[in-house]
Order: C-alpha cells, then structure tokens, then sequence
C-alpha cells in the first residue's frame, strides 16, 4: 500500500474516485480475475495519490500499441479494418488472444520475444565479433523454439542454467540455450554468477564480488556462495566444427567434476579474498541461506541442476518475471531498475508484484496469459495525453510510475526496423528467416557502443538522438522505403489512385494508424499541386514526413 | 547548401520558416569570436580500467610491480618505459596518484567517474561532457556542431538536463552518416519538413510530454546540422598526412586529431574513447605491445599539436578509466579491478603541469596522502576552465545539486 497520507487529500480525492469509478466498470476485465485485480490494484494508488487517470485510448491506437508491445511492429492497414470490423465489446480481447494463439501470428510472436531475450541473454552485440565463444544463431533458434511453442517459463529457466551442448546449429549435441554462459565462464565465472542472479532472480550482486553491498543487506559471501554453483561449468574448443559457426568459435558446454581448490572433491570449495586481503570460503548456497551438498563430482551433485531447482521454487523468480514483463508493456516497471530488486528498493505496487508472481505461478508460469493480463488492463488502455488530473504522475522525474497516463517511450530499434518492412509492404518478399536476421543486425549495429570492457557491456541509445534523427531522414533503410521505383511500395500505391487522397490516408494508417487531419490533407494536396500531378511524388514526400514524425517513432 | 528553405522552429506551435541566413555571415561572425575562444576540455576514456600502476605510479623491484621500468620525463615525474614521447610533454600533464574511489563494476564505475555520483534509480545525473557544455555554451553563440562531441564511444548521457545536452556520438574517422541528403533538391526537403511539422506539432499540442517535445527539438537541430558550414571541423582526412601519422594510423589516433579540430571549431567538450583495458589476462603485453604505443603516440601528438597552435592554455586534458587494476598479478598474468588506490592524468589549460600529486604505498594498495575522488577531479577541472563550484543544477524533481557534486579542488593542480 502506499505510504501516502491520505488525509490530506481527502478533499480531492472526492472528486477523482468518482469519475474512477465511473471508468472500472466491471465489463472492463473480460471476467478474467487477474485482469480485474490489476485493475483494482492500479486505481488504489490513483485514489491513494488523488490521480485521475487520463482517458482510454482511441481503439487504433490500443491496437498499435499491443502490436507493437506483443508482436515488435506496427499493424498493417489490413490489420486495423480486421479489428474494425469486430463491433462486439469483446473485440479486444479477441485481438490479444489472435495475436498470441492465432498461427498466423506464431512466426512474428516468437521473432519478438527472440529479439526481446536474446538482448536480455547475450547483449545485442553477443556473438557478432569473430573471436565469441557465442553463437548468435544459436541462442536464438533455442528461443525461437521456445516461444514459438509457448514454453512454460521456468522450463526455459531451467533448461538455459543447466544448459549443456554445443553452441552451434548443425554441430552434434546442438542445444542453442549455451550460449548463454558462453563468455561469461571467465574468470571463475563471476559474469555467469551475476547475470544469472539478475536476469532469472532480479538481484544485483555483482558489487559484492568485491566488498560488501554499499546499500542492502548483501555480504561479499552471498556472491561467492552462489558463484560455487558454476564451478563444474567448462566450455570448450570444439576443433574442426568451425564451419558450423560462421563468425564465432565453435564452443561446447559441459559438467566436469570439481574438487574444490584444496583438491578435496567431497568438501568442493571456493576462495575469495576479503576487502582485508585475507582469504575466506565459500560453498553452494542459494541466496536464501539454503545449502547443497558440497560435494563437487557431477555424478554426486549436479550443482547447476540444484541452483536451477532453488530459483524455480524462489519468489525472487516469478517477480523477477512479472517486473520485466510488466515494464516491456508499460514502459516502467514496478522497481528501477527492473533487475535490482529487494528490500532497499521499494516497488511501486508491491501487493500487486506479489499477486501477479503467484498468479503467474498458478498459471504454470504461462507467458501468454501473463501478457493476456497485463494488455487488458484498464492502465495499458488509458491514452498517452497527460491531463491536468494526472500530470503529476511523472516516473521520469524520478516519481513512482502510478500507470494513470500510457508513458511515451521510443520504439526499439528492431521494433522500429520490423514497422518499416510492414508500413512499405515488404514483409510479402523477404529472404529466409536467417537472412533476414542477419540484415537486421547489421542495421542494428549503427545503434550499439561497446564500453572497450571484456565483459563485452555495450549501450544501445536508440533514443532519439542527432545521429539517429540523421539516419531517420537520409538513411537507406528509409531511402528504400520511401523509393519511387517501378514496383516499389510508392509506386504501387500512386498507381491505384486518382487524386491520391486515398493513397494518403493508407499513409497515415500505415504509420500512425489514423487518418490525417483536415489540415494535413490539405497540406498534402498542396503538395500533390506543387509536384504538377505527380502522385508518387507527393506520395513520398507525405510518407517520408510520416515516418520521421514522433508520432510514429514513438510507442504512445 | 544554403538555408534558404530550412524553417528552424519546427517545434512550437509557430509555423515559421526561418530567414535565409547566409553561410558567409556566420564564418565572419566566428571568425570575430576566436579571438576570444572560450575554453575547451578534451576527456581521453580509457574504457576497461588501465593499470595505473603500470603505466603512471611504477612500483619497480615489487612482488605487485611487474616488469615495466620507469623513465624520467619533462615534468618533476617518473612514467612507464612505454610512454616514451608522452615522457618528453609531461611537463604539461599532471598525475593525480592518490584516487581512492570505491566502484570497482564498469557500469557504475564509468558512471560515477563521469558524473561524480554514484548510480542511483531515481535520478539520472550528467556527465562532465554535459555539464561543461551546459556551463561553457553562452561563450559561443556561433556554434552550430553539438557542444559535446563523442569520439568512438558512448560517454554517459546529460542525464535531467536534457537531450539538448546529450553527447553527438561519431566515428573516429569524423565520419557524420546520413547527414547529407542524397539526390534531393533543398526545395524538396523544405516541403517534408513543412509536413513533418504538421504531424510533428499536432502530436505535441495534445500533451504528450518531454518525449514528444525533445524529438522535435532534435529534429530542428538536425537540420541546421546538416545545413551548417561547421561541419567541416569532421573531415580528418582532409589533415596532411604528415599530421595524420603524427598521431597514429589507428582509430585512437585519428579520434585525437579529430579532438584538436574540434577544439579549434570551439566546441567546448570533446571525449576521445580508448577501450581494451580490462586486461584480466596477459597483461603486460598487451599493454607494451599495443595499448601503450598507440596512446603514447596519440597521448604526445595531441600536447604537442596542441602547444604549438596556441590552443593547450584554453584547452584542459582529462585522462582517466573507470577504476585501475588489482597490484596482485593473477594467476593468469592479469589483474583484475581495482579502485582502492589509482592515478588519473590532467593536463593543459589551467592546470599545473609536470608534477605528481598524491603518493602510493610500497606496493601500490593504499594511498598514503589526502586522497582524491571522481568529484575532486571534476572540481579541479572546472576550476581550471572557469566554471565556478558554486553552480547548482536542479534536477527534474526538483532537487538542488552543485557541480561536480561538491568535490574539493586538488590544489597543487590549480594556482
């Protein structure tokens, strides 16, 4: 709950909960609970904060929102007469469910969770440069298979911290889900120790590796302790599989037993070095103070299968989740940063985190229903306008996000890459899947900065900056769409037209998914005039707009 | 390319078209103000954490030492044996010995070695390259390049003042891409931006906030950018080849010469990247045989080039990594990070020159004088440019902070 007085604010809040209890009509959670809890849940803190949410979104813009969030892209014009078309009150509803169960939807679904996690797994740079033990390809080929069959999640959990095989397509004993550890075993595997914690548990514990946590509760021994569960973990050459792995090393993963660094393989333990200079040990133990058998031989105790068991029991994991999820959907999640979770870092709605963790949990850790709950939520609905009631409600001045206004956010790079192929129509001949994820991520590499670190740290600022407004107006990506040629996207559509009227409000539906204003109509038909007629040329002048405007760049 | 047809206030809800300014004016109108250049720093990024100790505060005849032997140098100071040019202009750099920091993770060390705060979720603080050129930006009207320009890194970002503010990231070759249109007549452009400021403007008039708003600040900037004759200040291919060598046929080297023409076109902050530090293996030759000769060569050109074109006295040199590196050598010869007892370098305009500050122990793991942190450093470098410390920010939730977030100037750097 939060700590907010209330009494204070009696006097306005009289005026914001009736008009939030106006908008919570029950029809609004599809009788689905979870839906409605959330909803309840939201509005609290609105009333607890005298907020007023802003109003609901127009119906295309919900749905190129959900397109976007749910699938990495625009919709199509098609797509948005589709959803017109649905006049019952269900319609949205339908269309979360289409777009997570209908097959049509399987390949784009799973191509965006692949984008999302691989970024989160191995960086967007993990696997490019020629000297990686990580297989671009492969990590996501596993993903790919995950999602495109819906893999329970703490099944993938399990699958990627055990994970053993080679990293590479086409080689023997493929199991793409190594690559995760790959180029992170270094040094004792302190990165497999830490990215592991924060990604699959949402703890940072990095900085304990060397001192105690300067702010929370953490010890130094917390680090080791959980580092001793990836002592067994060895990655090796695999001589003459190169050819398998086009730019990278061809790597395998595997167990070996560990006899602990005094030789003593029933009592397999760590050192570290105290701040002090005195050497101190450690031995697995998750990070609730559960032990395992110390023991280091792989056929007594398989301690990455133990710590895999201890996260997929923990609450750390299913919150861990649910904040990540809920902060792709919402722009902010419940904690800043999503992964630095624990008692010196309040959430905003913490009862709300707990019962969305259990429920994801009841669901048997389901994705799709979780993303089912959180898109039919009243709050991912509300319009992105700030209101008088609501402008308060700014998470970007370091405020709790109260969810009562949709947060403006740019689009992702890859988001922004899949919305272009989709706007211009080029989705209906595109290279194979590997091809095109290749021509992706060389595109992609315009946005990435590398920190000059081994632990390969990297920024991807796509966030409007110069550069970026540069490659928006003369970029070929967008010279290419834009192109007039014979056959091109322009080019058809001026074909079909008279005037280009029609042609200019498939525009504005493919980009921003609205038709243009009275004013913008009229702007574009001075235009079609100073062009003497010439429609596509018009045509390329409105769309090239379009696709730099911050309407459409950004997720609103 | 003239300007003719580029409107400049795309964002607001005016529709104007700015007046033709015509290229010639603004060259003479700059050509008035360097006469009175403001001050310029350049921040050299050792992304990775250097081993100080190896290269700037040697332990020979140490068990922690390694095998790397000290040289005298042009300054009251002694260096590595592998900085042999950078040896003879040490006496106008200065070697801070007495770091003593406690962010020993990349990610939080480089943040708060750029910004003199620690992460923290709930605000984002900005760094030296925003902050100087938030400070040093009235000094020059005539500047149409960002005022903070990044070389082959990312730097860290300018935080709640703004992406205003933000570093203008290039290549070390000074390549800007895209910024000039290809085949399209300025007539042309000037009707897309008339539309785009349309959908632009109406997007914003419905409040949709910052997001919103800075987008079409950028884009107006983005177009004078790509109209703007100052532009030129990029093309380090057009330096002689003599000059080029001077400073080394490496990214490095060219990003350093980039600096100095930066710094000659009056940008007030330039951060030139050098990454591949994290040297946790095989250290001591990866930093003879590669590292230190390219800095070394790149380090020296850039003081020299620097003195001899009048530009070192208003132009302050930062050279510093994230953290430094473990005194204890690995078992696989590397060292690992380390923050506890460090050196940072500085230099140029309004810095004392040619002498060491601050003193290690025997063996290098403790400081044994006053030590110094990140906002220290960033105190003693705004007082050398003539940003006052008593200038305070106030962030987006309203709270006051001071530059460089309090820290105390070194005062045997500044007299």
């Amino acid at each position: 709950m939060a700590t907010f007085s209330r009494i204070g604010l009696a006097i306005c809040l009289m005026v914001g909960w009736v008009s939030i209890s106006m908008a919570a009509r029950s029809s609004d959670d599809y009788g689905i609970p979870q839906v409605a809890e959330i909803n309840e849940q939201i509005s609290l803190v609105w009333k607890d904060y005298g907020i007023k949410p802003a109003p609901e979104a127009q119906d295309f813009e919900w749905v190129r929102r959900v397109y976007l969030d749910i699938i990495g892209r625009v919709p199509s014009v098609a797509e948005l007469e589709e959803f017109q078309r649905d006049r019952s009150k269900d319609r949205k509803k339908n269309l979360v469910e289409k777009l997570l169960n209908d097959s049509t939807y399987t390949e784009e679904y799973a191509r965006n969770w692949t984008t999302i996690w691989t970024n989160v797994l191995i960086g967007r740079n993990g696997g490019l440069d020629n000297n990686s033990q990580i297989n671009r390809e492969g990590m996501q080929k596993y993903l790919r298979d995950s999602f495109a069959r819906n893999k329970p999640y703490d099944q993938m959990v399990r699958e990627i911290v055990t994970a053993e095989g080679a990293n590479a397509p086409g080689m023997p004993g493929f199991n793409g889900a190594v690559n995760f550890y790959m180029d992170k075993l270094a040094e004792d595997g302190v990165q497999a120790t830490a990215k592991t914690a924060q990604i699959f548990l949402g703890v940072q514990v990095q900085c304990t590796q060397c001192h105690n946590h300067p702010f929370n509760s953490w010890k130094q021994d917390k680090f080791w302790e959980l580092n001793a569960f990836f002592r067994q973990t060895r990655a090796r050459r695999n001589r003459g599989m190169e050819a398998n792995n086009g730019n990278g090393m061809a790597m395998s993963l595997a167990n070996v037993d560990f006899r602990g660094e005094s030789g003593n393989p029933s009592q397999a333990e760590v050192y570290y070095e105290l701040r002090n200079g005195l050497m101190e040990v450690a031995y697995p133990v998750f990070i609730d103070g559960t032990n395992i058998d110390p023991n280091g031989m792989v056929s007594q105790v398989n301690r990455r299968e133990e710590l895999s068991k201890f996260i997929n029991d923990s609450r750390e994991m299913q919150e861990a989740i649910v904040n990540r999820t809920w902060s792709h959907f919402f722009g902010h999640g419940f904690t800043k940063p999503i992964d630095d979770m624990g008692p010196h870092n309040r959430p905003s709605h913490p009862e709300l985190m707990t019962y969305l963790g259990e429920e994801f949990r009841g669901s048997s850790f389901n994705m799709k229903e979780l993303i089912k709950w959180i898109t039919l939520s009243q709050a991912y609905g509300l319009s992105s306008k700030i209101t008088k009631g609501n402008e308060v409600d700014d998470p970007t001045i370091g405020e709790t996000p109260k969810f009562s206004h949709f947060y403006l956010r740019q689009m992702d790079a890859e988001q922004l890459y899949e919305s272009l192929i989709v706007a211009t129509q080029a989705h209906k001949t595109r290279a194979d899947y590997a091809e095109q994820e290749r021509m992706k991520s060389m595109w992609m590499q315009q946005f990435t900065i590398a920190f000059g670190t081994d632990e390969g740290d990297e920024s991807t600022t796509f966030n409007g900056t110069i550069p970026q407004a540069l490659m928006m107006f003369n970029g070929d990506l967008i010279r290419e769409a834009t192109s007039i040629k014979p056959g091109s996207f322009i080019a058809t559509l001026a074909a079909n037209g008279d005037d280009g009227k029609e042609a200019i409000r498939h525009l504005y539906m493919a980009t921003v998914a609205r038709r243009p204003t009275k004013t913008e109509m009229q702007a574009a038909g001075v235009l079609v005039a100073s062009h003497k007629g010439n429609v596509a040329a018009a045509l390329q002048d409105v769309f090239w707009a379009l696709l730099n405007s911050n309407e459409f760049i950004l997720n609103h | 390319m003239s300007r003719r047809h580029f409107m400049k206030h795309m964002a607001g809800a005016s529709a104007m078209v700015a007046p033709a300014m015509m290229m010639g004016q603004s060259i003479r109108a700059h050509a008035a103000d360097l006469t009175s250049r403001g001050k310029s720093c350049i921040l050299l990024w050792m992304g990775g954490g250097p081993s100080t100790m190896d290269i700037w505060d040697l332990k020979p005849g140490q068990t922690t030492g390694g095998p790397f032997r000290p040289i005298s140098t042009a300054g009251d100071l002694q260096i590595t044996e592998h900085m042999p040019k950078t040896a003879k202009v040490m006496n106008n750099l200065s070697v801070v010995r007495s770091m003593s920091t406690r962010e020993a993770d990349h990610g939080r060390g480089r943040y708060y070695m750029h910004t003199g705060y620690v992460p923290n979720p709930n605000i984002e603080h900005p760094g030296y390259g925003s902050v100087i050129a938030h400070e040093l930006f009235d000094q020059r009207p005539y500047l149409e390049i960002p005022p903070f320009v990044s070389v082959g890194g990312g730097s860290v970002g300018p935080g709640f003042l703004g992406m205003t503010w933000a570093p203008f990231t290039v290549s070390s070759n000074g390549q800007v891409r895209n910024l000039k249109m290809q085949g399209m007549s300025d007539q042309t452009l000037g009707k897309r931006l008339e539309m785009l400021k349309l959908v632009e403007n109406g997007f914003i008039s419905q409040r949709r906030g910052p997001a919103a708003e800075d987008h079409a600040k950028i884009l107006n900037k983005t177009v004078n950018l790509m109209t703007s004759e100052q532009m030129k200040a990029f093309r380090v291919n057009e330096e002689p080849d003599a000059m080029k060598e001077m400073y080394g046929a490496n990214g490095f080297g060219q990003g350093c010469l980039l600096a100095r023409r930066l710094v000659e076109a009056g940008v007030p902050f330039i951060e030139v990247d050098l990454g591949g530090w994290d040297n946790h293996a095989n250290i001591f030759n990866t930093l003879s045989d590669n590292k230190l000769p390219v800095m070394d060569q790149a380090m020296s050109a850039l003081v020299t080039d620097l003195e001899q074109r009048g530009l070192l006295q208003d132009t302050t040199i930062v050279w510093m990594g994230e953290f430094s590196r473990t005194p204890r050598i690995n078992g696989n010869t590397g060292r690992d990070h380390w923050a506890r007892s460090w050196s940072t370098v500085v230099g140029g305009g309004g810095i004392n020159g040619g002498i060491a500050v601050g003193e290690t122990s025997a063996d290098g793991t403790r400081v044994e004088t006053e030590p110094y942190s990140a906002e220290d450093l960033m105190a003693t470098v705004c007082r050398a440019m003539g940003i006052s410390l008593e200038t305070t920010f106030t962030s987006k939730n309203g709270r006051p902070m001071k530059i460089a977030n309090g820290g105390k100037v070194i005062k045997e750097l500044v007299s």
